[in-house]
């Protein structure tokens, strides 16, 4: 490893409630940052921008709001979809009715919808928990798709029931290449990012790890469980609308209620539990293994067995890879693949000698 | 006009009764391994589709229908020694949310499996009840209620009492109720874990046989079985996660409100509403009892 | 573990580098076309019965016939899952075939998934070619040049569905105080025949009852308890899967409902929907846009040439060549082809690989004569139609075949809509409503 994490102490607050302890890790993650912003938009080509990087930074976004609710707060929820969708199509209509809204605050504006819905349908959570909290969820999970498909008001009642989403106009420019989306993308991501690390390393979180961890033992240290929980539901929303409103504006370009369906959801909660539970860098892990994989599985087959085989066959054989590699996970790593790289980096750290 | 409507009401309650006994009947899965080892078995729905795919599959190549059941039914065995063996055993002691993503992955591949081995056309099963109005019935009072429907909800009785039975009298049913307490706690006072465990998913393989067989001769044997597990969540936990008896009464609650419901509220709204009906009223539920209706109630201590 | 981990990133890597642009080394020339396939799930049936018949006639062609003008002809596929999400990333990875070529032409068979594509067409240059699906206003050519509804859309499908009813009351007139039930999955889809179906339905003075099923739709019998109530003269089902489209006639048998008031949509009634039925199947009409049968010259050589003298059919099952989605699928590769042979020539490249905007002008430029059917082979399994720069929706044609609980059984021969023109004024109306709402100006034709 480049750097050493023995002796060095904090010596003052201001060091101990850093978001990035060390100095190396932020100098990486600026890197990180800096690629993605200055090098990716001008060498990565339009699939790689808008096919999978694109969806993928959406995604991981929606997968932070449920890894704060369920990896932080500990309530299991199989809504996120619906948030999602609650959330893009608040943004449509903000877009639509207020024009001269700049679409970044139409973005937040329908964020802040999508909390709304979040807290209504986090109040069972007072009285309920653990899978039946799960199935209680999934009514949210219907119900918004419903209203949002049965009311007409929400589509502009436009007859075919799919609408096309509107382009992104920040500051009088159009954002419509697949790199000026992405760079979008990108910025809203990593500033919602930043903002969850603060959240998750501060008071909010320790009230949320506490709830997690034993509620009645945090209600009987003065930590009010209807507030944190429902703190927990809205900001939770408050990351799935807003990663629903970019995932249909950039990558879907479309909205149709049936696209946020349950089986968005659960594929939610597969990423959040593969990345790892209650971790920031989870969410991108576990959303890029669950996008990735059968794409991954999709192409390996196409060009190692191209037509010697059924495609049929090949397309089931691709689930059955995807539901043993699941399994092997939750076998070998039921942390997620964030142990499995602290792991990697404890490893480096003292390379070249063995434990 | 007014007695049409009273017959009508009636129909379609008798209707909703029938439709929640067939969601018992997939619900009542879920209890079964859920009560064992407190999974929650994402992969029930899934072996639904395995079970009853594979049973017309072997028909399809030729064997009778009472040598494709046998076949079927030591297949689903297999299926549950394997589970048993490459997912739970490797998984003991893990918590609840892990144990379900790897139920989920078994899902995928029963799937994927099924898939492969019997392609992915959808099947007739006929299993010589017919799927039409007893005559007998509507002749006397106009009430159409379908030969299969019924047969189905004897079915589903028949089985939840067996089971409700031999978990509440047994020795078995006493081993299954220790482990599903604590695992630990179980194998240290010497029951063996890996038994019980293989049992109760071999018989939750046959218990999503039947349901399979039951759905599949009224909707045809293909894929979208495995969507009916949405449909059983809501009586699951209506009933509570770990009553055999309550999945039955959930059941009936379930299919009566949702049939109810559409058909006398639904067209206020354009319908459609028994997609989430049966959710709400289990949240309606949940409010009073947060354990389901027969649920265990859970004392948490600090 | 290792080991495992090694190897799943090697594997990682070698399929970056596949799907990075590789370079183009023609030594035949090639024409690429992308096949975005939905295989497994729900919609499995139709995905492998379409999109079996477009790779088997690409086959064939090459085959039979050394490609088109010498071009031999070279896909690839990309499984959907028929979800919108999957279908954005297809089409991007299909964008650039293995050859480096861009695609030309589309076919999501979906309307999700064509919707999520739409907007994408006239900035890559791509056809999107919707087989009697999708966005049914993008008939209007002068608002979507790059879209195109041959051979026919929802809205003239149900205007003949009706027109099939009154003639079976014995005129329109006779329809007055009749009521028809739309039964329909709970989607866009779903609702998409609803704004002409309401216009016949005030027209004509019938009584339309609209009632929903939600997805997947195994579960009808409230919805067919309200028929009960209602006690439609007819019912149009509009469905999606094979399990909702069975479960409608099953129920339908259930309720005493006769099945030979029952109309069902072309992408419900296909010999997968029917047969699981069983019995309940029998008596019900579907509407057709490709007539099923392997009588067919061209089909019948085809099965020939591909299933008994090799063995390079693209089927599982041969015995499903010539069904209603096989050979809407060959229906649909046909037009491609033909729509290649149009480009080739009028841009003198005849035996050369043409681009998108070569394409686009050979598809509009399709006119399907009823002596160019039978040169092909398919006389009377597809409507002879012409495009035109503002008509991008075909024929508008449909038969309508019954089945007899064995197979389907033609009982009309080709029905329009009962006026044409009027389905037109919605197509022109909608369509500028939306270039209006999008500020799009329409694209003057010549």
């Amino acid at each position: 490893m480049l750097y050493r994490q023995a002796g060095r102490f904090r010596t003052s607050y201001a060091q101990d409630s850093r978001l990035v302890p060390y100095f190396e890790d932020r100098i990486a993650l600026a890197l990180l940052l800096f690629f993605g912003l200055a090098v990716l938009p001008f060498t990565a080509s339009d699939y790689w921008l808008s096919a999978i990087l694109i969806p993928w930074l959406c995604l991981s976004l929606v997968a932070l709001g449920q890894n704060i609710l369920m990896g932080y707060a500990g309530q299991l929820s199989l809504g996120s979809a619906g948030f999602m969708a609650a959330g893009a199509f608040a943004c449509f209509n903000f877009e639509l009715r207020i024009p001269e809204m700049p679409f970044l605050v139409s973005l937040m504006m329908s964020g802040l919808v999508a909390a709304a819905v979040g807290i209504v349908f986090g109040l069972p959570s007072l009285r309920i928990r653990g899978l039946y909290l799960a199935v209680a969820t999934l009514a949210s999970q219907f119900f918004i798709v419903w209203v949002i498909d049965k009311f007409g008001w929400f589509k502009n009642y436009d007859s075919s029931g799919i609408i096309t989403a509107q382009d992104i106009v920040i500051m009088g420019y159009s954002f419509t290449s697949p790199a000026e989306m992405y760079v979008v993308v990108l910025l809203v991501v990593a500033f919602m990012t930043l903002l969850a690390m603060n959240m998750a390393a501060g008071s909010i979180g320790r009230n949320w790890m506490a709830v997690r961890d034993m509620d009645v033992a945090a209600e009987a240290m003065g930590i009010s469980l209807l507030r944190t929980k429902l703190q927990a539901f809205a900001i939770s929303s408050f990351y799935c609308g807003v990663g629903g409103a970019l995932f249909a504006f950039t990558f879907l370009q479309s909205l149709e209620p049936v696209a946020f369906d349950i089986n968005l959801s659960f594929r939610i909660l597969f990423m959040v539990i593969i990345g790892g539970l209650g971790t920031i860098i989870g969410a991108y892990l576990g959303a890029g293994f669950i996008l990735l994989l059968p794409v991954f599985l999709n192409i390996f087959f196409h060009a190692v067995v191209g037509d010697a085989v059924d495609a049929t066959i090949v397309s089931a054989f691709e689930q059955v890879i995807f539901g043993v590699l699941m399994i092997v996970f939750m076998i070998y790593e039921p942390l997620g693949i964030a142990r499995l790289l602290e792991l990697a980096q404890e490893r480096l750290r003292r390379w070249p000698f063995k434990v | 006009m007014d007695w049409y409507a009273v017959v009508f009401f009636f129909e379609v309650l008798i209707g909703g009764l029938l439709a929640g006994v067939m969601y018992s009947l997939v619900a009542l899965g879920f209890v079964l391994i859920y009560k064992a080892s407190s999974v929650f078995n994402f992969a029930q729905g899934a072996m639904v589709f395995f079970a009853v795919l594979s049973f017309v599959g072997f028909m399809e190549i030729g064997l009778h229908f009472w040598v494709a059941l046998p076949v079927t039914v030591v297949l689903m065995i297999l299926v549950g020694m394997c589970t048993e063996r490459f997912v739970l055993r490797p998984l003991v002691n893990q918590s609840d949310d892990t144990l379900l993503m790897a139920t989920i992955g078994l899902a995928f591949v029963l799937e994927g499996l099924a898939q492969m081995a019997w392609g992915v056309e959808v099947r007739r099963l006929d299993l010589g009840i017919p799927d039409v109005p007893m005559q007998w019935l509507a002749d006397l009072t106009d009430i159409f209620v379908s030969t299969l429907d019924v047969v189905a909800g004897v079915v589903a009785g028949l089985m939840v009492a067996v089971l409700a039975l031999i978990f509440s009298r047994t020795k078995v049913g006493l081993g299954l109720r220790a482990v599903a307490d604590s695992h630990a706690a179980a194998q240290s006072i010497g029951i063996p874990l890996r038994q019980i465990w293989m049992m109760v998913w071999a018989t939750a393989g046959i218990v999503a046989l039947v349901a399979g067989m039951l759905w599949g001769a009224r909707s045809g044997v293909q894929f979208a079985l495995v969507g009916i597990a949405l449909k059983a969540l809501p009586v699951l936990i209506i009933g509570g996660f770990t009553s055999v008896p309550g999945v039955i009464v959930a059941g009936l609650i379930v299919g009566a409100s949702e049939k109810l419901a559409e058909v006398y509220i639904g067209p206020l709204f354009g319908g459609g509403i028994e997609g989430w009906s049966p959710y709400m009223l289990a949240v309606f539920f949940l409010m009073f009892r947060p354990e389901g209706l027969f649920g265990e109630k859970l004392i948490r201590r600090v | 573990m290792h080991q495992t981990l090694k190897r799943v990133a090697a594997a990682a890597l070698a399929s970056a580098a596949l799907t990075m642009p590789a370079t183009p080394t023609l030594a035949q020339e090639e024409q690429y076309f992308p096949v975005p396939s939905s295989r497994v799930g729900p919609f499995s049936a139709m995905g492998t019965g379409y999109y079996g018949g477009i790779i088997d006639y690409m086959n064939y062609t090459n085959i039979k016939h050394g490609g088109v003008n010498g071009v031999k002809l070279v896909w690839a596929e990309c499984e959907t899952e028929y979800n919108a999400a999957r279908t954005v990333e297809c089409y991007q990875r299909l964008l650039t075939g293995p050859n480096g070529q861009k695609m030309l032409v589309f076919d999501t068979l979906g309307t999700p998934g064509a919707y999520a594509v739409i907007n994408r067409m006239a900035e890559e240059e791509t056809v999107l070619a919707q087989y009697g699906y999708g966005r049914t206003d993008a008939a209007d050519g002068t608002v979507w040049p790059w879209v195109f509804n041959a051979a026919s859309h929802y809205w003239s499908q149900i205007g003949m569905k009706m027109q099939f009813m009154a003639d079976q009351e014995g005129g329109v007139e006779n329809m007055k105080g009749k009521k028809i039930v739309h039964l329909h999955i709970d989607s866009a889809y779903g609702r998409e025949p609803l704004p002409a179906m309401r216009q016949i339905s005030k027209d004509w003075g019938v009584e339309l009852v609209e009632i929903s099923i939600p997805p997947p739709g195994l579960e009808q019998q409230s919805q067919w308890l309200q028929i009960r109530r209602e006690r439609p003269d007819w019912v149009t089902f509009w469905g999606a899967g094979s399990g909702m489209n069975s479960t409608g006639m099953t129920n339908a048998a259930r309720m005493g409902f006769p099945r030979e008031r029952l109309v069902y949509v072309t992408f419900g009634g296909a010999e997968e929907d029917m047969v699981p039925a069983g019995d309940a199947a029998k008596g019900t009409f579907v509407v057709a846009n490709a007539v099923p049968g392997r009588e067919f010259p061209l089909i019948a050589d085809m099965y020939k040439t591909l299933y008994e003298d090799s063995n390079e059919g693209n089927m599982a099952n041969p015995d499903r060549v010539g069904t209603v989605y096989y050979n809407r699928g060959v229906g649909a590769a046909i037009m491609w082809i033909e729509a290649l042979k149009n480009a080739q020539e009028a841009s003198g490249k005849v035996g050369k690989a043409v681009n998108g905007v070569e394409f686009r002008d050979g598809y509009e430029a399709l006119d399907m004569t009823p002596a160019k059917l039978e040169e092909i082979g398919i006389t009377g399994m597809v409507a002879p139609f012409a495009l035109s720069c503002e008509k991008h929706d075909g024929a508008g044609k449909f038969r309508m075949m019954q089945w007899n609980g064995d197979k389907f059984e033609l009982v009309t021969d080709w029905m329009g809509p009962p006026d044409p023109t009027f389905i037109r004024g919605l197509v022109e109306s909608s369509a500028g409503k939306f270039a209006s709402e999008n500020g799009i100006t329409a694209k003057a034709c010549g």
